[in-house]
């Protein structure tokens, strides 16, 4: 490779064609195609959710009757939960530089990792299927019996989410060994950057909590098919078993989509205060907390589905114990600021959006973790801008600044600062003009999935509509951005930002084996002296 | 505390009216976790502008300090969040365990959740749908289940909530301090009409429900009008007394009755009595076709063993009464 080395070649140029993408085991080159998959899926579930804010926009029917309306509610969830944000930083963002942070020439299994694109590739197409049997009405969550009786496309959508699963086991188990097995020289597990710590606890979560997800959807297009009974209360199953089989991979899911988010803000505040993080066991060991803990806490989906009141007080209070990590993770960012020289560019603008939004999603989750409290909160409004508040205003504004943050590394390429702040601005403010309003429509009793509602909900559900097409305006401008960047932008310098993980030590883009000479690393990932 | 006091009161603004006491005792708690919460994020927010503001970046030259941690500062951001989370966790036990813990010599009424419809049973043998009348004052025990797929019983007025599973029984008392309506909402998604699966607490006063308890609401009515009532208890979410549109859910009854219906395998029958009970009991033995050719979704459930014999005539004459 030196030999090409030496002509300017690139990851991206050394190869051409699209045959050399679809069987690169190059972990960049997946990387982008992971981009731009989830680029896409991200562009129609956004649609989706368009959509419902349309509908939702008067009481009473707007633009499409309640049974379509379901549908958009189910693709909108499912879209972006399987398909955007548990592969979105994992194995995009961690695909890219997991390998670089570590100083390593790739993945542990680099033809494991193109498989895992397939299997999301394959499985995405699969769930796609149901379009043809009349869609998916069920929500996101699958629950039983509703799932099994309804009449359409459900066991395809199901088998899709079953395949990629395997995507996302496959992606985690590379992780995991890549981060045992290929560490540079001197790379000590302390001398790890965060973002490595954070992909590291998200992917023990994925290999372990991923195959429970597999054999309940098993189960369940079993039961659909076959009529095997253990969840259909006809058959004599029990329609709850299903919900603490989903909730029992799907609550350390909701792990799987933050903690990588964590991971990158914890890069970007380091870089843009250029400071040395404040706390960084503390941090490393709060991801690894966090991912066990995550294990222990599903019932709390649950305080109203007639389990028993003793598993609801146990339940609430192992969940409270999340919180402390959390809370722990949020201080040290924000002392991390302290005595620092802070540059506010996107990337930062995201990752200090991040925490605003993330301590808002994270007070709220102490209301919905108190028992007496989720019984009226439950599966209302309430619960939708608590999630959303995490899942978007946590894990995408952290997507949003990771990818302008590794932009210039990821293309040779800068991107217009000033239109990048255009997006934070209409993505931050949207957000809150959307969501906050949901928590008071919860409050106020309004229950989730509905299609129509009373009067007295109207005004608040207009305002949400009005900040949903502003974030929707923000990420399409955003998509301008990163393609104008792409094709137009200025060249990149190897480390425009002046951080110092080892990614910045080698050219922009980095060449095909990442590093021209295996580094050699001395000290921690933040020593900014 | 009068500060908690008055934290409630404005955190409660925005919450339903309260309906029983333990309603009142819910926003309490509520109203000292949104305070905390502000406090909270006023915080960390706060700090976070401060810094960001205070340490910009100045020149590219900026010599930041070398802090790398904190050990008893960390120690107390751990703790002190800690007891903040015990003492909630603790409260809200507290208000969990008042609201699931039934008292004794509670009133008793059965619930059954149906797409799109809650049915409620008497001990005394008395039915009413989405209409549920009880004594001010007195505790309520519900025994709720569902006959289809999962629903969920939710009252916000008296912030409580239980679903109804199918195949098993589940709880929720509450003790009305006021007499008035108060709004029921489906909070488990169950389909295509979740949203309209509402409902109504009637709370009374003792005599009134007695009253009501002896009275039969089909006394001396002519059959349609018992279907009338029937109609718009139970039938009237999906089929609405309008011409079909390419929108309608569920064909119109309008001029149904005596009409020739076709059906998605292509065969036809003429609507009578046999094929309207048919349709009733047995809704998916056959599906008709929209104006447009294609067919409606077979969502509607079954209503055998939900609707008594004189409900059932009295829909059927009901049904003849309806013209185009």
């Amino acid at each position: 490779m030196s030999a090409s080395h030496a002509e300017g070649k690139n990851y991206l140029n050394c190869e051409k064609g699209l045959w050399s993408w679809l069987t690169t085991l190059d972990h960049k080159r997946i990387g982008i195609m992971y981009m731009i998959t989830v680029m896409v899926f991200f562009a129609v579930g956004g649609t989706f959710a368009m959509l419902i804010r349309g509908e939702l926009y008067s009481a009473g029917r707007n633009i499409v009757g309640p049974e379509t309306y379901n549908q958009f509610m189910t693709f909108h969830g499912a879209i972006m939960v399987f398909m955007v944000i548990i592969p979105g930083i994992p194995a995009f963002l961690g695909n890219f530089f997991l390998p670089m942070h570590l100083g390593a020439k790739d993945v542990a299994f680099p033809r494991v990792n193109l498989l895992s694109w397939y299997c999301l590739i394959v499985g995405a197409a699969i769930s796609l299927v149901s379009l043809i049997y009349n869609g998916v009405d069920t929500g996101w969550t699958f629950y039983t019996p509703y799932s099994i009786e309804t009449n359409n496309g459900t066991t395809w959508m199901v088998a899709g989410a079953f395949v990629m699963g395997f995507s996302s086991i496959l992606t985690g188990l590379n992780f995991i060994v890549t981060t045992h097995k290929l560490r540079a020289p001197g790379m000590t597990f302390f001398n790890m950057p965060l973002f490595v710590w954070a992909l590291y606890s998200t992917a023990v979560l994925q290999v372990l909590a991923t195959p429970v997800l597999g054999i309940t959807l098993m189960l369940l297009i079993a039961e659909r098919v076959l009529g095997v009974g253990i969840f259909d209360p006809t058959l004599g199953g029990d329609p709850v078993l299903f919900q603490h089989f989903f909730w029992f991979y799907s609550h350390p899911a909701v792990y799987i989509m933050i903690l990588p988010a964590m991971g990158i803000v914890s890069e970007i505040i380091t870089a843009f205060s250029r400071k040395v993080i404040f706390g960084y066991k503390a941090i490393a060991f709060s991801s690894v907390g966090i991912a066990v803990v995550s294990f222990f806490v599903w019932g709390h989906h649950m305080f109203t589905s007639g389990q028993s009141e003793a598993a609801g007080i146990l339940f609430s209070f192992i969940t409270m114990l999340v919180g402390v990590p959390t809370a722990i993770k949020v201080f040290n960012w924000v002392a991390t600021l302290y005595k620092g020289s802070v540059r506010f560019d996107s990337p930062m603008l995201f990752a200090l959006g991040f925490l605003f939004l993330f301590t808002i999603g994270g007070v709220t989750g102490i209301m919905l973790a108190t028992a007496g409290l989720d019984i009226h909160f439950h599966d209302t409004y309430f619960v939708v801008a608590h999630f959303h508040y995490v899942m978007v205003g946590g894990t995408l504004m952290a997507i949003m600044g990771g990818f302008y943050y590794w932009l210039p590394k990821m293309f040779g390429r800068m991107y217009n600062e000033f239109w990048a702040r255009i997006t934070f601005v209409l993505i931050f403010v949207g957000f809150n003009v959307t969501f906050f309003p949901q928590f008071i429509l919860g409050a106020m009793g309004m229950p989730r999935r509905y299609y129509d509602y009373l009067p007295e909900f109207q005004s608040l559900n207009r305002i949400s509509s009005f900040g949903a097409w502003t974030i929707g305006t923000g990420f399409l401008i955003a998509l301008f951005v990163i393609i104008h960047s792409i094709r137009r932008g200025e060249k990149a310098t190897s480390n425009p930002w002046g951080a110092k993980t080892l990614e910045w030590t080698t050219s922009s883009p980095p060449p095909h084996e990442n590093f021209l000479e295996t580094p050699v690393v001395t000290g921690g990932p933040y020593e900014f002296r | 505390m009068i500060w908690l006091n008055t934290a409630a009161a404005h955190a409660s603004t925005f919450m339903p009216p309260q309906g029983t006491e333990i309603a009142s005792q819910y926003d309490k708690l509520y109203g000292f976790i949104v305070i905390a919460s502000l406090i909270s994020c006023v915080l960390v927010i706060g700090g976070l502008v401060m810094f960001a503001l205070k340490y910009k970046r100045k020149s590219e030259n900026d010599k930041t300090a070398y802090i790398t941690h904190d050990t008893r500062l960390e120690f107390a951001w751990s703790f002190i969040p800690f007891l903040i989370f015990m003492v909630v966790f603790v409260w809200g036990t507290y208000i969990y365990l008042e609201l699931r813990t039934v008292p004794k010599n509670a009133f008793e009424v059965h619930v059954f959740g149906q797409k799109w419809n809650w049915d409620f049973m008497y001990k005394s043998g008395k039915k009413s749908t989405n209409e549920m009348v009880v004594p001010v004052n007195t505790p309520i025990k519900l025994i709720i289940t569902s006959r289809d797929v999962l629903h969920s019983f939710y009252i916000p007025a008296f912030r409580v909530k239980q679903d109804a599973v199918p195949g098993r029984y589940t709880k929720l008392w509450f003790n009305a301090d006021k007499v008035g309506d108060f709004q029921v909402f489906c909070a488990e998604y169950c389909g295509t009409n979740h949203s309209r699966m509402l409902a109504k607490v009637k709370v009374v006063s003792k005599d009134d429900f007695e009253k009501w308890l002896q009275d039969n609401p089909y006394k001396d009515l002519a059959s349609a009008d018992v279907g009338q009532k029937v109609y718009n208890a139970k039938c009237i979410a999906c089929h609405q007394l309008v011409p079909e549109a390419s929108t309608s859910i569920a064909p119109s009854f309008l001029g149904l009755f005596g009409k020739t219906r076709q059906f998605a395998d292509s065969t036809s029958a003429q609507a009578d009595e046999n094929y309207i009970r048919e349709s009733i009991l047995n809704s998916k033995a056959k599906i008709v076709k929209r104006v447009s050719g294609e067919a409606f979704p077979p969502i509607m459930p079954a209503f055998a063993g939900a609707l008594s014999e004189e409900e059932l005539v009295g829909l059927i004459e009901y049904l003849k009464t309806l013209k185009e």
